[in-house]
This record gives C-alpha cells, structure tokens and sequence, in this order.
C-alpha cells in the first residue's frame, strides 16, 4: 500500500457496522441535481481544481462530471513535473504562483501529494539550444527565477551519472520539481465536495443545449441539469464538447507515451531532460524512474496505445545519457493525450457569443502544473474578482482574428 | 462473543491478508480505499498501488478483482481487469535500446545510425 494518501481521521477502517459508507466525494449513482449555477464538464486535474477554488470561495452550487473515473485522462497519465522554467513572461509568472500552491498544498487541502522540489535540468546538445536556454534564463531572472546556466561541468556536479558527450550547456532551476497527480485530483476533489460541490464520476455528457433564457442544459445518462454556467475542463475532447454547442476549438490530440521503471533508492535529484529529443526522467518519490520522449511525425490520435518504437526510443536516447541506467527495468509504459493548441498556449476564458461558456483547455501536455493557478484564477473570477489577464489574452478568438501570431508563442512545451 | 466484537477481529485479520505481494496491500487496504469511494478497479490500482510492482497484476489482479466484487456487490462478470501494460515482463533498459524500432533524431550518433 502506498504511504498514507490522505491525512483525515479513518472513520471508515473504525466502523465495524459492516455498512461500507462512501463519501460525499464521488457520487457513483444516483441522479444529477435539477440545476446548479455552474457545471464542470470533466473531472480532471483542471476541472477539480476549479471546482476546489469555487467552492471554498463559496460557490458552492456546483456540479462537476466525469466522463470515467477520476484522473483517466492525461491527469493520471502524465509525469507529475511543475517547473518555472517557460519562454513567455506570462507563463513564467503564472508558473511561480503554480509552485507556491504546491508547497503550500498538503498545508491547504490536508493530502500527501510528495512534491519534491528537485530541480529541472535541461541539456542542449548545440549552441542553438544553447542559446534559447540563455534568452529564456534571461527572461526568467528578470521575473525572479534562480535559473542559471551551467557548464556540462556544472552539470556534472548535480547529476553526476550524466554522459556528457555531446553536451554542450545546461540550465538548472532548483526550485523546479515533481509531485504525484493521483492524490493531487483526490485532495482537490475532496476539498471541493467537503464544501458543497458534488462531483459525479462515470457521467458521461451526452448532450449540450444552449436555452433561449439563458444558461445550458448538460445531459448524461444520469439526468440532465441545468446550469446558468459551463465550464469545458475536458482536456484533448474540448473541442468535442464544445462542437456540441457550434464552438470551434482549433486544438488536437497528440498521443504521448511514458514509462516507469523498477524502484531504486533515491539518488536522481531533479528531473532531467534533453532538449533535441524531449527525453525527459525523474525519480518518484517510490523510486521509479519516470520518463518519456518526444516521437515527432505521429498524427493526432485518442488512441493510448503503447508502442515498442517509444520503448525502443526512449531507452535509447536515455541509455546514452544515463549509462548506469542501462541495468535497470522497465516495469511498464502507458500513453494520454496532450491538447495540443495551435501556438502552444492554453484556450482559455469565454468564445464569441456565448457569455457563459468558459474554456479551459490546449494545455499541450503541461495542463497538471498549470491547474492550481488556473483553477484559483477561474475561481476568483466567477466568483466576483475582477478577470485576470490570462482570460483577455489567452482567448479562443486569438486564432480566428489573426491575433496569434502577434502573441508570444510558447517554445519550450518540451517533453 | 458480540458480533461487534466478531467483526472486529475479521477487521483485524483483514490486515493480515495481502492481496497483491509486490506492493504489500492488504484486504484492509482495499476495503479502505472503497470506503472512500474508489470502486473502480483501475482506481483501486491508483489509489493502493496494487498491480503497480513486478508483476504488473500476473499475481494479484484475479484476488483484488474477487474481494472488490465482494465488497462493492459488482458480479465479478462485470468486472473488467485494468489494462494491461507492456511490456510483458520487467525488461532492462539496455536491451531494449538496441531494438531496431528506435525513432532516430537528427543528432543520434553517425555510427548508431541503422545501415
């Protein structure tokens, strides 16, 4: 069993009554409510995080549903990395504040969720990857970063089994880290329906209608209800959802593959990645040695299947980085999908036309540690604050009024 | 005896009974983890770790399945195992380096190329 996930008092284990109680987290059955002021389509890391923020605000008239169970989507399947470490200044500071909410997380919402700040240190292997590491450090100095340039010596010092033939820099931010999704989506969920939010898994949404009065209607096979707002948390099927009401949402799925290995003791400090490939590893908190690469070429796809080719590829390009892991096994790789937008950046307040339909999505695989942030944002807004600039500036019609390609374009989704 | 006290006692041993040996979860463990409503044997899997060591579930997937269907009242029939992940057993990174169905970047070594 996993060290203790949840820190509450056990009263389930206590009780000798025989009746096995469920909490009010997941609503395995039972009908929807009639209405709520705001439903969340999608109970990912995303959505629950809204959720979170909503509710403890006092928004708590809300209705969350999940198409499978908790964390299916890229939420359970993605490597748990939470680095400052961005090209734009938006995403950098959004990215501090992302952090300090994971330092601050087993405090707030009372769940181990093993954020470890190792450090992210990324490898160039040309003097062009040498030099955007340099303009990105420059930029995230600027913004209170500590992200440093290293020699390949310096390198050394903080992963000393590295190769470094071939390895022409690095940049080392040690306040970057990694954290274990699972319990993260179930503190938030928790959290979320201890203040009053109900949360339905296994709820899939049948069917979107815009009422002439105003508000939807979301329909699933466990009822229907009307809600005054939606929010689209549905990751790579936003644009499904979204198309239900005539919304179109320019991003893909782009299928990624990960991999974990047998546990070692601790030894691997931070998360290690290589820019030319997009490998990236770290070592969780139970020892495995968590990783991927980036395979260019695929089309886009909801398939998670697994591959030999990433198998082969990953292990290749890491065996070359890190010899000494050559020994060790691989105990299985799995695949989720990224929301790949079309200028790397995220899809996110309400489309031309409809007021109350907010968008939450084209994370291109970095959704996890963009969730607390977006999730305190979304939550502060709808309920009263006045909208950060992430909802003017990251919004849907950027792409259809040409906008975008005046925005900062996000270069450094690696991994 | 009360059966309060009976029950108590099964609780006890519950404790003792492993299901999945590679992560060491109990019957208790599972019966904890559907207490608070993870009922889904791919969420049981995530929340104990059970099927998540070496065996990948060769060992302990059929006894999870069966205590879950006991406890959640799921005819075992409508219970699908959770997917299944490659590869097949646990297999060293370098020997599947050498396989041939490896993408190659731009800057892999001259000499790894393929002929």
């Amino acid at each position: 069993m996993l060290p203790v996930l949840d820190e509450e008092e056990d009263t389930a284990r206590a009780d000798v009554s025989g009746e096995i109680r469920l909490p009010a987290t997941l609503e395995g059955a039972g009908p929807l409510p009639a209405t709520a002021e705001i439903a969340i389509v999608g109970g990912g890391v995303i959505g629950l995080a809204i959720a979170y923020y909503l509710a403890k605000r006092g928004l708590n008239d809300v209705v969350v549903v999940e198409r499978g169970y908790l964390a299916e989507g890229a939420s359970g399947r993605n490597g748990g990395g939470v680095r400052q470490q961005w090209s734009t200044e938006l995403n950098i500071r959004l990215m501090q504040e992302s952090v300090e909410l994971c330092r601050r997380f087993a405090v707030d919402i009372g769940v181990n969720v093993w954020f470890r700040q190792g450090g992210y240190l990324f490898l160039a292997r040309s003097q062009a990857e040498v030099n955007r590491l340099e303009k990105n450090i420059a930029l995230q100095n600027r913004c209170g970063v500590a992200t440093r340039m290293l020699e390949p010596r310096g390198a050394l010092a903080i992963v000393p089994e590295l190769d470094l033939t071939g390895i022409v820099g690095a940049a080392y931010n040690p306040t970057d880290g990694i954290l274990f999704p699972w319990p993260f989506l179930w503190g938030y969920a928790r959290q979320a329906a201890a203040h009053g939010a109900r949360i339905f898994t296994q709820t899939p949404v049948t069917g979107l209608e815009r009422q002439k009065s105003g508000g939807y209607v979301v329909h699933t096979p466990r009822g229907s209800v009307r809600a005054r707002r939606v929010i689209n948390a549905t990751g790579a099927w936003s644009p499904q959802l979204a198309q239900m009401i005539g919304v179109d949402i320019p991003t893909y799925p782009i299928r990624h593959e990960i991999c974990s290995s047998e546990p070692l003791k601790p030894f691997l400090r931070p998360m290690v990645s290589e820019l030319s490939s997009g490998l990236y590893c770290s070592q969780s908190m139970r020892g495995e040695i968590v990783g991927g690469v980036t395979i260019p070429g695929h089309d886009p796809t909801y398939g998670k299947g697994s591959t030999l080719e990433f198998l082969a590829t990953y292990a290749r390009r890491l065996v070359r980085l890190i010899p000494i892991l050559g020994d060790i096994k691989i105990l299985r790789q799995w695949a989720g999908p990224y929301d790949q937008s079309p200028d790397g950046n995220p899809i996110l307040g309400t489309p031309p036309g409809h007021p109350d339909f907010f968008l939450a999505c084209g994370f291109v695989g970095h959704g996890f540690m963009m969730a607390p942030i977006v999730g305190k944002l979304y939550g502060e807004w709808l309920t009263g604050a006045q909208p950060h600039e992430i909802f003017g500036r990251y919004t849907l019609d950027r792409f259809a009024n040409g906008t975008a390609a005046h925005h900062e374009k996000e270069d450094f989704n690696i991994g | 005896m009360s059966s309060r006290a009976d029950l108590a006692i099964v609780f006890i041993v519950a404790g003792k009974i492993v299901l999945c040996r590679c992560e060491d979860v109990t019957l208790a463990d599972l019966e904890h983890c559907v207490s608070r409503g993870y009922r889904d044997i791919e969420e049981v899997k995530r929340y104990t770790a059970f099927g998540t060591g070496p065996c990948q579930g060769k060992e302990c997937l059929a006894a999870v399945a069966t205590q879950l269907a006991v406890l959640t009242q799921v005819p075992p029939a409508m219970m699908p195992p959770f997917t299944s992940r490659p590869p097949l057993a646990p297999t060293p990174l370098r020997l599947l380096a050498r396989d041939p169905a490896a993408h190659r970047f731009a800057d892999d070594p001259e000499s790894e190329r393929p002929r």
